[in-house]
């Protein structure tokens, strides 16, 4: 019975069609995601990887085909829809205001409200940085204060600030769009350790990378795509970065 | 030094202040002590508020990431639009509800058509300038109606008021308004979707953001602001000149400018318009005063706006150098 419910996927993809003006860019992809697994997902530039997760994350919307999350079909017109089906998605550049506060960052287009009318409210800034810096803490990431502005920190802080604010807002599938892209091999370590804890943390992680080696470090399961289809998809100890080279 | 730099990072209008008070303390000198004097300053910030309150429109919108310049051709047009209706018959307040929804609607079409058709909104606002200013002389009918004062509530206004008759109504409605807006953008969750939407729209819109909807918001408030002053200055003169407020929007940019407001969007603080409004209004004054050719005001005008950006370049270039240690 447990492992009944462990093996119902947390999100599955039926025959997901994308046309950009004449550029198929999947074509019928179905997939299963489960929950608490960390997924590698690799390719060639131009596979159809962050076309995938866009529709996903509500960026863009899927053609044709079936999403369903916990069983249940559900559209995602736009990333409000997703991030309240609890996905969560990271980009390398996308996911921050660089000249804007730690504290705000993390709450963006979520704000703890003391008082509000129509949607607009003042916000609550004492809980924004309290929960902040225990969010910051949680992930293990060792910030001096929540004030700071995101533009000053380094490429793996802001990674782990964006992975912390997932985390906070209890997201069940974060998604994370080659986060160790011009890392340094230090902050790429830090990231690889953010995705190795989401298991930990029950949640399903979604890892996109060109790098082989990233992916293999964190990912109990590896998919690859070519040309918007899906060539490969074997747990991690079955197959080798070798077999996945060859195949792309 | 460090902590100087961060300082004016995080308050881009303080650099301004500073050159604001210096200015004031030279041109009292200059004018023999004439500057600070009563009559002077009540002149003075009888003044400000038509010019500050269009600069506090354009300091939002420039942070939301756009751009008006029709806001010097909609600060003749509501008032215009009030007068006709006015001469036509119809109540004050009716005939200032009227050109404020003219306003609202201009601001509404600046933003639709920007986000809409993905243009710059220096090119649709160009085109209102024109359009706006065309209307304005057209209802006008060639001559400016007079307004019957008498069916004006002066006081609510334009009259002196406070201690010593020192400042005009107006100026209390520029205060309201400038805290309000400055609360809206600092303590708000809209506030926060407003710098995130200029800040960096990827990220605002992939936090779910509806970022259309706040742009098309700032640029009609940014369009009421303008038509409010417009309608300050209206009724201070007793006349609607169809030509007020040209050059307007160049200065209200300047000023946000001056203010330390960012072109990219994000960057600046409503005070900063403001105070960057202020030093453009005590510059004008006080070289009246000093007797230099006025004719060197908008030369000083131009220096300074070019001034602050190139040192506000300067400190954010010297900003992004430093990195806090973890
Ligand atoms: N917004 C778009 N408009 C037009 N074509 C697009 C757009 N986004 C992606 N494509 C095209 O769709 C195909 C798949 O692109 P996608 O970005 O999903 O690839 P990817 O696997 O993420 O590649 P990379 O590893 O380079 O990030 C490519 O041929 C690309 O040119
Ligand atoms: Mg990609």
């Amino acid at each position: 019975m447990e492992n009944a419910t462990l093996e119902n996927p947390i999100i599955s993809v039926r025959n997901l069609h994308k046309w950009y003006s004449g550029v198929h860019a999947l074509k019928g992809v179905s997939l299963d995601f489960k929950p608490n697994e960390a997924v590698g997902l690799v390719g060639d530039n131009g596979a159809g990887k962050s076309t995938l997760i866009n529709i996903l994350s509500g960026l863009h919307t899927a053609d044709e085909g079936e999403i369903q999350v916990e069983g249940k079909t559900v559209t995602i017109a736009n990333p409000r829809d997703a991030m309240d089906l609890g996905i969560e998605t990271i980009y390398q550049y996308n996911s921050m205001v660089p000249i804007m506060s730690i504290a705000r960052n993390m709450f963006i287009g979520r704000e703890p409200l003391k008082m509000s009318f129509g949607g607009i409210g003042i916000l609550d800034e004492a809980t924004m940085r309290e929960q902040s810096v225990e969010a910051i803490a949680n992930v293990d990431l060792h910030l001096r204060s929540p004030d700071a502005l995101v533009g000053e920190l380094s490429g793996g802080q802001r990674q782990g600030v964006a992975i912390a604010r997932a985390m906070h807002f209890r997201s069940k599938v974060m998604i994370l769009d080659e986060p160790t892209n011009h890392l340094s091999v230090k902050e790429t370590t830090k990231v690889i350790g953010f995705v190795n804890s989401l298991k930990q943390q029950s949640v399903t992680g979604i890892f996109i990378s060109h790098n082989m080696h990233h992916v293999f470090a964190c990912c109990d399961r590896i998919i690859a795509m070519a040309l918007g289809e899906v060539v490969l998809d074997k747990p991690v100890g079955e197959t080798s970065i070798d077999e996945v080279h060859d195949l792309l | 030094m460090k902590r100087l730099l961060k300082l004016s990072l995080q308050k881009p209008e303080l650099a301004a202040l500073l050159l604001l008070v210096i200015l004031i303390g030279i041109f009292q000198v200059t004018s023999n002590g004439y500057f600070l004097s009563y009559t002077n300053m009540r002149g003075l910030l009888g003044f400000l508020p038509e010019m500050a309150l269009v600069a506090v429109g354009v300091t939002l919108l420039m942070i939301c990431g756009e751009f008006d310049l029709s806001v010097g051709s909609v600060f003749a047009l509501m008032p215009m639009t009030m007068a006709v209706l006015m001469v036509a018959g119809w109540g004050f307040l009716p005939a200032v509800a009227v050109g404020l929804l003219v306003c609202a609607a201009i601001g509404f079409i600046n933003g639709f058509l920007t986000i809409k058709f993905g243009i710059p909104s220096f090119i649709t606002t160009l085109g209102m300038l024109f359009m706006a200013r065309s209307m304005t002389v057209v209802i006008s009918g060639g001559f400016p109606p007079r307004l019957q004062m008498d069916n004006i509530p002066e006081q609510l206004f334009i009259a002196f008021v406070g201690p010593s008759d020192l400042l005009r109504a107006s100026f209390l409605w520029f205060v309201c308004f400038a805290v309000f807006i400055a609360f809206l953008l600092g303590k708000t969750n809209f506030g926060n979707w407003v710098r995130a939407t200029g800040g960096f729209l990827p990220a605002a819109q992939a936090m779910g953001i509806p970022t259309a909807r706040v742009k098309i918001a700032c640029f009609m408030i940014c369009s009421l602001l303008a038509g409010f002053a417009g309608m300050i200055q209206v009724l201070r003169l007793g006349s609607p000149l169809p030509s007020i407020g040209e050059g307007l929007e160049l200065q209200a940019v300047a000023a946000a400018v001056i203010g330390g407001a960012s072109l990219f969007g994000g960057i600046g603080s409503i005070l900063g318009g403001v105070i960057g409004a202020t030093l453009i209004r005590v510059i004008d004054n006080g070289m009246v005063l000093s007797q230099v050719d006025s004719n060197w005001f908008k030369f000083a005008v131009g220096a300074l706006t070019i001034l602050a950006v190139v040192a506000n370049a300067w400190l954010r270039k010297r900003g992004r150098a430093m990195k806090v240690e973890t």
